[in-house]
């Protein structure tokens, strides 16, 4: 049963201290910013977060990471041009990263919501990232067994939800909230509108609403050029 | 892994052009050599050229990796959308007949070989097909991967597009690469300013020059090159 949340923090609910956290979001494409500030406010520290990026500017996820609220980060591309958070926090040793590729970082999510122990992939044999890392020749094509990656809490953004926690995206926001929302004991979506069940298309639901714990619609996250609720 | 198709030079011939392409050259270079109907990929930076010389009406759908098929050309600034984007983070357009899709599923898309072609960039490229873009080994870096090592083993035919040599004048195509792997023997082509060159277990050879001769070219490169004089 989901939670019809009227605000980010109670949306977000209690997150430990030393919670894994996945952040949807490709760049800003998809980040439930909203659900980000709501964890920086809540104080919670000593965070692993999972997410493509490690922040951009002053936004809310480089923000935790200048705060010191990430012990790690497991992550795809946290250079950016306007990185610099993540940056001091890398040069200077305050945080741990470990670098995944983004297909891979995909599937070890997906593998960890679809029960799968681990998995043998061709992406990265041969390169630093694989280093250490058992491999095995498959059909001839040489693989790396990879593991999945779960976490306490994921938080993503979708387009529109309904009070059965279904969710549906809008075009490339959707990247990474499909899998992130199976991936974690509790998923928690902000959205531009929550409708009564009923009123989105069976057909046309991305994330069913068994992966989702609660919903919350944020008026700011209509701030998109052109987009009616 | 099938060789280029239509105006693809055959071996050794000499280019028609006085000296070393252009960047918009190039781009029409490589975009000639992608089938009709073709999806394909197009990586960050100068790759990114390849999509404005695509003819109209031959059927090649883009994909980008943050999730979606049928990618259009830059918005009119009006019309940006910062939900849609390419990897590159760049503002796109949506084709008749574009799809959406998550990250899971769009890097399923990549690895079981359902894109045809990948046009990436790179620092280095060996002789027998290994691609080093996606560090530069500097100790002080902060590095990022993306989605470099996915595509680079994914696509059916992975090509790179670059410069032949690096700004200070070292060769980009070696005999082996110095630099933090991306992929294993994965490119089968290089598309240069200078040279289209076919690299794998055979070795470099040459395809086709421009403004240089084949003794030079080996020189340039401190290579011995495959391809008719």
């Amino acid at each position: 049963m989901t939670r019809v949340a009227e605000t980010a923090q109670e949306a977000l609910g209690d997150v430990p201290d030393g919670s894994t956290v996945m952040i949807g979001g490709f760049g800003p494409a998809g980040q439930p910013v909203e659900l980000i500030e709501a964890l920086l406010a809540s104080g919670a520290s000593d965070l692993v977060v999972v997410s493509n990026n490690a922040g951009n500017g002053d936004d809310a996820l480089a923000r935790l990471v200048r705060d010191g609220r990430v012990r790690r980060i497991v992550c795809s591309f946290p250079r950016q041009v306007d990185s610099w958070h993540f940056d001091a926090a890398y040069r200077a040793g305050r945080i741990e990263l470990e670098l995944v590729p983004q297909g891979n970082l995909a599937e070890r999510i997906r593998a960890a919501g679809a029960g799968i122990g681990a998995f043998f992939t061709p992406t990265g044999y041969g390169t630093p990232l694989a280093e250490g890392k058992e491999t095995r020749v498959l059909d001839g094509v040489p693989m790396v067994l990879e593991t999945p990656l779960r976490a306490d809490v994921a938080l993503v953004k979708a387009h529109r939800a309904d009070t059965a926690g279904n969710l549906v995206y809008r075009r490339t926001a959707r990247n990474f909230g499909p899998v992130m929302a199976t991936a974690a004991e509790r998923t928690v979506a902000q959205v531009r509108e929550v409708v009564p069940a009923g009123a989105l298309d069976p057909e046309a639901v991305v994330t069913p609403g068994i992966y989702v714990e609660a919903v919350v619609a944020l008026d700011s996250t209509t701030a998109v050029a052109g987009v009616s609720a | 892994m099938t060789g280029g198709t239509g105006t693809s030079g055959t071996p050794g011939t000499s280019g028609t052009t006085a000296g070393p392409l252009t960047r918009q050259q190039l781009a029409a270079r490589v975009a000639a050599d992608i089938a009709p109907g073709s999806y394909v990929n197009l990586g960050i930076g100068l790759p990114t050229l390849v999509g404005d010389h695509l003819p109209a009406g031959s059927g090649i759908t883009l994909h980008t990796e943050n999730g979606m098929l049928g990618m259009g050309p830059a918005p009119a600034p009006e019309s940006v959308d910062p939900e849609l984007i390419n990897a590159g983070k760049v503002p796109v357009t949506e084709l008749p007949g574009a799809s959406y899709f998550h990250q899971a599923d769009s890097f399923a898309m990549m690895r079981g070989g359902h894109i045809d072609v990948c046009v990436l960039g790179a620092f280095q490229v060996s002789v027998g097909g290994d691609l080093a873009n996606w560090s530069t080994g500097a100790p002080d870096a902060v590095p990022a991967v993306g989605g470099a090592m996915d595509l680079a083993v994914g696509a059916r035919r992975t090509v790179v597009m670059m410069t032949l040599l690096a700004k200070d004048g070292s060769p980009k195509v070696v005999e082996g690469c110095t630099l933090p792997l991306t992929g294993v023997g994965c490119v089968s082509r290089v598309y240069a300013d200078r040279a289209v060159l076919d690299v794998g277990p055979d070795g470099a050879s040459v395809v086709e020059r421009f403004g240089v001769g084949h003794a030079e070219l080996e020189d340039l490169l401190g290579l011995t090159l495959g391809g008719a004089e």
